[in-house]
């Protein structure tokens, strides 16, 4: 046993795309989750973060590398034999209006997993069963019977989410479950995923643009560029004292509710992201980066510790640039 | 002294339904002056989008303005021909979206269709809409101009489409830009650079109505700030006085609810309850539903937008000091 629920090693994934290239979606990635943990997985659109995610559950297959959970290596698995690991791993999808299926009734939805995995026996089990998950997510039980339609996008969510722990799954992936909701509805929805994490003994992988949510709920966080890990550790400490550029750039860009900071000159990243199927030589970031040199053009930072945290940063040690 | 690009007083949008009519927009007013960037806040369904949409005359049917007036630099505009009112589009007053995906042309280079609104809009030769459309495309920022111009909406990232519909928007130099959400789909750190342009466009004549959910930009470009509720103004504020010290229930809802960057914390602060359904609008204050603070009054009479002091309305019983 390496003691961690879930590792990933050394793990690539490679998209076919035109023209024979290659777009480097995830590439080399490592780390491991504890049990009980909250990963937040941070980073723009198409850094990889999605894709990490689906390979972490086997919704996709890595070109390379392997993924282990609870010590198995589950990439070598035999589809039959990671059916009784499947039903360990969940999803929670970002659009609560595409992810349920709109024919179908709360009852039958939530009822899916439980029938799927043969969790009870008879048609009431199943039912009180589905009661039981509409109460722990805060749904009415009165709106059994109804079509997702009917409901607002936070009670979606929320049902999707029912879902999601109706077959009792020990890690989740939330993969930007509040990003489609009013601002008022995504903290009830964070702190139910927070309770139920509590309540449940859950393990989550948070992934999520919005630096504000892995805040509130990660313990220790992962900043992605371009396929690759920048920075990855304790969550308070990466958010008070970045240690890659990247991570710099992100956590200023975010625009703060306060007007009196509005003189303060914003450090904005130059130019456009470089293209996945085209990354640069070397360190990934470099083309957008002000500190680089040749040597980060020349070969490829590797994840190094630096005071507790990991950085993928030549000149992590320096301070902003 | 300071003249107003924008005027609107008293609009009210209505779209019939089967099961009858609603008023996602009700008897606001409110004000751009020249040479600021004014912003309209609140939640999906909040009227925020619609306002924006009346004002530029673009409304879906069988959504009608049934009262109120839009002043566009001091000449009122509602009651012109469909045929004025289309000039005015694109020349005087233009609108960027939230999506730039689904306002571009995906079979067409990009650059043709700057040209293309150029031709529309002023009499200049191909030729001369094609310099034009390239300095356009320098004074937006895009990199490497040049190769962009041939280049299909696909090909480009979020943050370039965003530049080329702001560019096409501001082929006339309007003196009106509508922004509905303009960064709501783009990274954070896209998102910086093109506050930095609207903020450009700004200073260079621009006034700039700016509708967001994101209290956090509200606060770095806006000057003056409205709250928007079910259909109405509940508050407004300058940008400094509101998130100094709000004072409707739900802007201090909104304000609580904003997640900090700098510290975590155990349980996060919530608005409890839903927007309610337009059909199902409670008697009295809109909020009252939802509001920690409703009282007898509230649940029965629809409070006023007043000033509790010069520049700062609010529409609450509560903060007149009348119910306690």
């Amino acid at each position: 046993m390496s003691g961690y629920l879930l590792e990933a090693r050394n793990v690539t994934k490679l998209f076919p795309a035109a023209g024979k290239k290659k777009v480097h979606a995830v590439s080399d990635v490592s780390l491991q989750i504890r049990e009980g943990e909250t990963l937040g997985l941070v980073g723009e659109s198409g850094c990889g973060k999605s894709t990490l995610g689906r390979l972490l559950i086997r919704l996709l297959a890595p070109t390379s590398g392997e993924v282990r959970f609870r010590g198995e290596n589950i990439t070598a698995l035999k589809d039959s034999d990671f059916r009784r690991i499947r039903k360990e791993m969940q999803l929670v999808f970002q659009d609560p209006y595409a992810s349920l299926d709109p024919r179908m009734t709360v009852r039958d939805l939530v009822a899916e997993p439980i029938e799927t995995w043969r969790l009870c026996g008879s048609r009431e089990e199943v039912t009180d069963r589905v009661r039981e998950l509409l109460r722990a997510v805060n749904v009415p039980e009165e709106f059994l019977y109804r079509y997702p339609h009917q409901f607002s996008g936070g009670q979606r969510q929320r049902i999707g989410i029912a879902r999601a722990i109706a077959a009792d799954p020990s890690f989740i992936v939330c993969d930007e479950p509040v990003s489609a909701l009013d601002v008022s509805v995504q903290n009830q929805i964070l702190n139910l995923l927070r309770d139920l994490k509590t309540s449940r003994k859950l393990t989550y992988l948070f992934i999520s643009h919005d630096l504000s949510v892995v805040r509130y709920l990660a313990d220790r966080v992962c900043i992605m560029f371009l396929g690759k890990i920048c920075e990855i550790g304790d969550t308070e400490e990466i958010y008070t004292r970045p240690r890659h550029p990247y991570t710099r750039f992100l956590l200023d860009a975010v625009p703060v509710p306060d007007p009196s900071v509005r003189g303060k000159e914003i450090r904005l990243l130059k130019g456009e992201p470089p293209s996945p199927a085209d990354p640069p030589t070397g360190c990934r970031f470099r083309t957008r980066c002000p500190r680089a040199t040749e040597k980060c053009a020349a070969s490829e930072p590797e994840l190094r510790y630096i005071g507790g945290v990991q950085a993928a940063c030549y000149y992590a040690e320096e301070g902003p640039a | 002294m300071n003249e107003m690009t924008l005027e609107v007083s008293g609009l009210t949008v209505c779209y019939p339904t089967e099961k009858g009519a609603i008023f996602p927009v009700k008897d606001v007013s409110l004000k751009v002056p020249a040479g600021s960037i004014v912003g309209i806040v609140g939640e999906s369904g909040c009227g925020k989008s619609m306002t924006a949409r009346a004002v530029m005359g673009l409304l879906r049917s069988p959504g009608k303005v049934t009262a109120g007036k839009v002043f566009l630099c001091g000449r009122e505009i509602t009651a012109l021909p469909e045929k004025e009112r289309r000039k005015l589009r694109g020349n005087e007053m233009s609108m960027i979206f939230q999506e730039p995906m689904t306002s571009l042309n995906p079979v067409m280079k990009v650059g043709k269709q700057v040209e293309e609104a150029i031709r529309l809009h002023t009499d200049c030769s191909r030729e001369e809409a094609k310099r034009r459309t390239l300095e356009l495309f320098r004074e937006v920022e895009i990199p490497e101009a040049e190769t962009r111009l041939s280049c299909y909406p696909h090909q480009l990232s979020g943050g370039l489409r965003q530049r080329v519909m702001i560019a096409m928007a501001m082929v006339c130099r309007p003196r009106l830009l509508i922004a509905d959400e303009p960064t709501t789909a783009l990274d954070v750190t896209v998102e910086a650079q093109i506050l930095k342009l609207l903020e450009h466009l700004r200073d260079a004549g621009t006034s700039v109505l700016m509708i967001s959910h994101n209290l956090g930009v509200i606060a770095r470009v806006c000057d003056e700030v409205y709250v928007m509720y079910a259909g109405r103004v509940v508050e407004q504020a300058s940008t400094e006085r509101l998130f100094e010290q709000p004072l409707h229930p739900y802007s201090r809802g909104l304000f609580r609810s904003v997640r900090s960057l700098r510290e975590g914390c155990e349980t996060l602060e919530t608005i409890p309850g839903v927007v309610p359904n337009l059909l199902r609008l409670p008697q009295g204050c809109s909020f009252s539903l939802r509001c920690p603070e409703c009282g007898e009054k509230c649940e029965k009479t629809m409070p006023e937008l007043l000033e509790t002091e010069p520049g700062h309305a609010v529409r609450c019983f509560r903060a007149e000091g009348g119910e306690e």
